[in-house]
């Protein structure tokens, strides 16, 4: 399984290796997304996926999954989603005060020569 | 843009109060149970966008008039003073405190102050998800 | 009052929520931003004076035992920190009040700098590595929303490449914590180090610390890796780069310190061989770059760079004497280069450009503006008996004792780039052909100017009160030195 998610997580960053090295905001902000997808899984695959209950205390059950990974996904998901959104209202903006959203378009600055 | 979704607009008006009420019903079940303030707050949250899909920002902001901003505020403060209880009474920050109460109807039940720390994410939650979303939306 | 620690995090956070309330109101936001800045450096004082006295300050929130919650520890390095870094905010607010604007003022001005001081400080105190993470993108989050404020065409353009490159970071920074939990089992940072001294630091260990170095030399802007900062930097208003260029960087270089002598302590031959060399060609490279603009704000900006160099330097030689001089220029640093980021703001305000070739003559409608801008630059320097030499001396003596000639002469040749760099400004702006300027009003002025003269009397009384401060950096050079101490802080007696 460890296995199998190693491959999916390596896939995912390919991916957004790929779409960030494109020339689109919009795409960039996707491979974004799909780079912290890729770190999440990451993080699960890393502490273990033994465990067939979930961390929730009932009786009668003691081969528990780590909870802690799944905590720090959590975080993480959260920190993410908020900094997707932010990015995306930003190139929303850009897009709209520049007239692009070609990276290529968006080099220099005015006032250098 | 205005575009008159009879079929959309209908079944929203219903629509929205499912969803309104199993996102307070997942909030409630994250006491035990996975569920919690976040996911509630993101359901509460597309509740409301497919108001705004079905009707306009302008109808749903009179219909709801709240300042996300100021909820977001709100909630960071009710998260922050449940963890910052804990200072008053010399333990750790974020230590919580739970006991069961015999509340008239419901019976025995435990109240937990992780509840009012949850409270606050949900309101957190909605408020910037509502903020962003509106902030895209508000020049069409 | 075991919470006390958390008083630097929690104060500005509170406030900040409080600020969030009623945006509009500009006068309000300025009493309460002050007010809530003022509480906190008094708050960080007494946490100065606890820490000195009683030794390291640990609380495990939420009352779980050490290993297994999240410890937030204060030793003398983080109060340290946190105390430079709320002077600066504090500073930074006051020169803010007459140069940033009604607009940005109410547009979350104030509660953006008050939550990127929550991260700054979090950052700075906690002692759990993915708490750290968690403090990091408090941080990012807010200089995003400071940084893109005003939404001029260039911040938004250069805001984002910002993000770009420090959303990759986190990700890299999430990819480290998942590698070193799987390794290690643990996130604790004194347990981290407990664990790491248990298994002898195999090779796997090692990777780990270069993708540290990678993850915090992004945020800190080492040699490979600072391609972003100058442009990023340039972009936003004088008083959100003051803040920008005093703190941020520091926190990746306090991040990389910090788990360079408490985690990776046991390959030094290539870890800090490595971390040397890179701040060696970062030195190289900031000198370059400073040397080779015009523009005022690039300059200052690429002494950001040459200083993270010197810092890391001292931190790579692992012996006391280059430690304290790390982190005597550590706080050197932050507080000089929030002074002189806020002087060329008065330069730049005066002459309306950023440009040297257009400035002259400054010196005589200005004269204490020019003294004022000497004397901080002679401190940067680290000309005698100026903040910026005790420092300095620290490190090259660490250096020559560590055995590393050639590094210790270029950190000496780096000051005569430094010094060159920062007078070319004082040459260009404040003698030569007077230029036709439009003159501030002079409460105007006053405003721009006061926190700027402050914060260069309090780095110059640094410099020559420094003698009085050996104590309190040798406390904090010993906690690097000896990780023994931040673990049984933690920890307890194990």
């Amino acid at each position: 399984m460890e296995i199998v998610m190693c491959f999916v997580i390596g896939f995912l960053f390919m991916a957004a290796v790929y779409l960030m090295l494109s020339k689109s905001l919009l795409r960039i902000i996707i491979g974004t997304g799909l780079l912290s997808h890729g770190a999440h899984l990451l993080i699960l695959t890393m502490g273990g996926l033994e465990g067939s209950a979930p961390p929730v205390v009932s009786h009668g059950v003691t081969d528990y999954a780590d909870p802690l990974p799944q905590a720090l996904i959590l975080t993480a998901i959260v920190i993410s989603f908020g900094v997707t959104a932010f990015f995306l209202v930003l190139a929303y903006r850009a897009y709209q005060e520049l007239g692009t959203d070609n990276m290529n378009l968006m080099r220099g600055t005015e006032d250098h020569d | 843009m205005k575009t008159n979704d009879v079929i959309l607009q209908t079944t929203t008006k219903i629509i929205f109060f499912i969803i309104f009420l199993f996102s307070i019903h997942i909030f409630f079940a994250g006491h035990y149970t996975p569920g919690g303030g976040f996911v509630g707050g993101l359901l509460t949250a597309s509740g409301i966008v497919l108001l705004l899909l079905a009707f306009d920002l302008k109808t749903v902001t009179t219909a709801l008039p709240i300042n996300y901003t100021v909820m977001t505020a709100i909630g960071l403060l009710l998260a922050l003073s449940t963890a910052a209880g804990a200072i008053f009474f010399n333990v750790p920050f974020f230590t919580h405190a739970f006991d069961y109460f015999h509340l008239p109807l419901l019976g025995k039940q435990s109240l937990h102050t992780a509840m009012l720390f949850d409270t606050g994410v949900y309101l957190v939650v909605v408020g910037v998800t509502m903020t962003i979303i509106q902030s895209i939306g508000a020049d069409d | 009052m075991i919470n006390l620690l958390l008083f630097p995090i929690l104060l500005p956070f509170f406030f900040a929520m409080i600020l969030m309330l009623f945006p509009k109101k500009i006068l309000a936001q300025r009493t309460v931003a002050s007010t809530a800045l003022v509480l906190t450096f008094g708050v960080t004082l007494v946490l100065l004076y606890k820490v000195k006295t009683n030794g390291i300050q640990a609380i495990t929130l939420g009352s779980w035992p050490a290993p297994f919650g999240i410890s937030m520890v204060s030793d003398m390095l983080s109060v340290l920190l946190v105390l430079s870094s709320t002077l600066i905010a504090l500073l930074v607010v006051w020169y803010s009040f007459s140069s940033i604007g009604k607009d940005r003022e109410s547009f979350f001005y104030y509660p953006g700098i008050l939550f990127m001081l929550t991260g700054v400080n979090g950052a700075f105190t906690t002692g759990d590595i993915f708490n750290m993470f968690v403090f990091f993108e408090v941080l990012l989050m807010s200089s995003y929303l400071l940084i893109v404020l005003g939404g001029e065409k260039g911040q938004l353009r250069e805001s984002i490449k910002y993000i770009l490159v420090n959303v990759i970071s986190s990700a890299l920074f999430v990819v480290t914590v998942a590698y070193l939990y799987s390794v290690i089992g643990t996130l604790n940072m004194a347990d981290i180090s407990v664990k790491i001294a248990q298994i002898d630091q195999p090779g796997i260990i090692t990777v780990i610390a270069v993708l540290f170095l990678l993850v915090f030399g992004l945020k800190g802007a080492i040699f490979p890796l600072y391609f972003w900062l100058p442009s990023s930097y340039a972009a936003p208003p004088i008083p959100v780069l003051a803040l920008f260029g005093a703190l941020l960087t520091k926190v990746g270089v306090y991040a990389i310190m910090r788990t360079y002598t408490l985690f990776f302590t046991l390959d030094q031959g290539f870890t800090h061989e490595m971390l040397m060399i890179l701040s060696i060609l970062t030195i190289i490279a900031g000198c370059i770059g400073a040397l080779a603009y015009f523009d005022v704000k690039k300059i200052i900006i690429y002494n950001i760079i040459i200083a993270v160099g010197v810092i890391l330097f001292g931190a790579s030689q692992m012996n006391e004497a280059a430690l304290m001089g790390s982190v005597f220029y550590l706080i050197h640093d932050i507080l000089i280069k929030g002074a002189l980021f806020l002087l060329i703001g008065v330069i730049i305000a005066i002459t309306g450009t950023s440009d040297l070739r257009k400035m002259g003559g400054l010196i005589k409608t200005y004269p204490m503006l020019g003294w004022t801008y000497l004397i901080a630059a002679f401190g940067l320097a680290g000309i005698p008996p100026l903040s910026g030499f005790i420092g300095k001396l620290l490190i090259v003596q660490g250096g020559f004792e560590a055995g590393n000639l050639w590094g210790s002469i270029l950190i000496l040749l780096s000051s005569l780039a430094v010094l060159l760099s920062v007078i070319r400004i004082f040459i260009y702006a404040f003698w030569g052909e007077t230029v036709e300027i439009k003159p501030l009003t002079r409460q105007h002025y006053r405003g721009l100017f006061m926190p700027a003269v402050i914060l260069v009397a309090i780095s110059v009384l640094y410099g020559v009160g420094s003698e009085w401060l050996v104590p309190y950096m040798s406390d904090a050079a010993s906690v690097l030195l000896e990780p023994a101490l931040y673990i049984k802080a933690v920890l307890g007696g194990a």
